[in-house]
């Protein structure tokens, strides 16, 4: 169980449409928010051992900005919204015309703007999920980091360090028009919670 | 004797150097780094710690490098084989962050403290001093050890860097 390098092609599909599912409405919401139409990409799911695991976000000291909501219930796992240092500045224009002040750093209102359309993406993310699988997702309260992705990711995977060396993310991206990306969605369920996810799809497991 | 200027350590790794260059581990969050040094004939080891314990490892072939309680014994003993003397040795830490803060902690969200602990009470019954550590907070952290003087400098992105 729960070995997710075992996995086999049309379990890694299902997966692949939960994220469908869970981006393309936080897209949907994202897109309310800023009155205009927002793309995604098609999900990637990737397994991938912790040595690597930074270079999903461009290696481990890159500064990136995460809001992250941990979900507990039925199928409890980790979601990290991703942003760029300057995606979010483009976010915060875009939705509040906030323009940032100095070269380095976030108001404190910028700070909770950017936390609250975290927690409105990913709740929306999590609500989809909720309702595609039956089960009780429900999130906690959103919290911000602007940090170096491998610490912040170390902490994300940390679920998996008992069962081996590799994590399962899903992935997917949003875009600002059709080729920016605004932002990214890591959806990381607990390696316990395939099981459950799986048999609320209908997916046989081996 | 050829020494690679720059030894990496990754998530859940460890590794040694000696002499001259550079041991490295980037982007501690939660994760605790353990370094060891002798300063006598310049070895020096790392580990870049995830969790506490390995009584929690429902693996296989299990990572020494990623538990606390296996880590440093590793570690420990890949030094021996390079000559290393334990009453020679010195430690210093850092990492053991909490990267988010909730008003409810469960013991996931604690696993920054957890390292740190777990850490320390391992190089206490071995009897290896701590000479340094920069743990806790919020904020993740890069360390590199300097093999020539076993000087530990910790860079972050938010507070810049400072040498232990």
């Amino acid at each position: 169980m729960s070995e997710v390098k075992q996995f086999e092609p049309f379990q890694m599909d299902v997966l692949k449409e939960v994220g469908n599912i869970g981006a393309g409405h936080a897209a949907t919401a994202l897109s309310k928010l800023l009155d205009k139409p927002i793309d995604m990409r098609v999900p990637t799911v990737r397994i991938v051992s912790f040595e690597e695991i930074s270079d999903c976000l461009g290696g481990a000291e890159e500064i990136v900005v995460a809001v992250f909501l941990r979900a507990e219930g039925e199928a409890p796992g980790n979601l990290f919204l991703f942003f760029t240092i300057d995606s979010a500045r483009r976010l915060l224009r875009q939705m509040a015309g906030l323009t940032a002040g100095g070269e380095e750093g976030f108001t404190e209102m910028e700070l909770s703007a950017l936390q609250e359309i975290g927690n409105i993406l990913a709740g929306s993310y999590l609500t989809s999920l909720s309702e595609l699988t039956r089960m009780t997702l429900t999130p906690s309260v959103p919290s911000l980091a602007i940090d170096m992705a491998g610490a912040i990711l170390g902490y994300g995977v940390m679920e998996y360090g008992a069962s081996g060396d590799h994590a399962l993310l899903i992935d997917t991206s949003f875009l600002n028009g059709t080729e920016e990306t605004a932002g990214r969605f890591f959806y990381i369920p607990d390696p316990t919670s395939f099981e459950a996810i799986f048999e609320a799809l209908g997916v046989p497991t081996p | 004797m050829t020494v690679s200027p720059l030894v990496k350590v990754g998530m859940a790794d460890l590794n040694t150097a000696v002499g001259e260059g550079a041991i490295r581990t980037t982007g501690l969050g939660s994760c605790v780094g353990v370094t060891l040094y002798d300063p006598v004939i310049k070895v020096a080891g790392m580990a870049h710690v995830m969790l506490p314990s390995s009584s929690i490892a429902r693996e296989g072939a299990l990572n020494l490098a990623k538990f606390a309680d296996t880590a440093l014994p590793e570690l420990l003993a890949r030094m021996d084989c390079l000559g290393a003397q334990r009453t020679r040795l010195v430690a210093k830490m850092a990492g053991g962050a909490q990267m988010f803060q909730f008003g409810k902690q469960t013991e996931t969200m604690r696993i920054g403290p957890r390292n740190i602990e777990a850490c320390r009470g391992i190089l206490g019954t071995y009897g290896i001093p701590i000479v340094a550590e920069d743990t806790g907070g919020n904020y993740g952290r890069t360390i590199e050890l300097d093999c020539a003087t076993g000087k530990l400098s910790v860079r972050s992105a938010q507070n810049g860097s400072r040498d232990l």
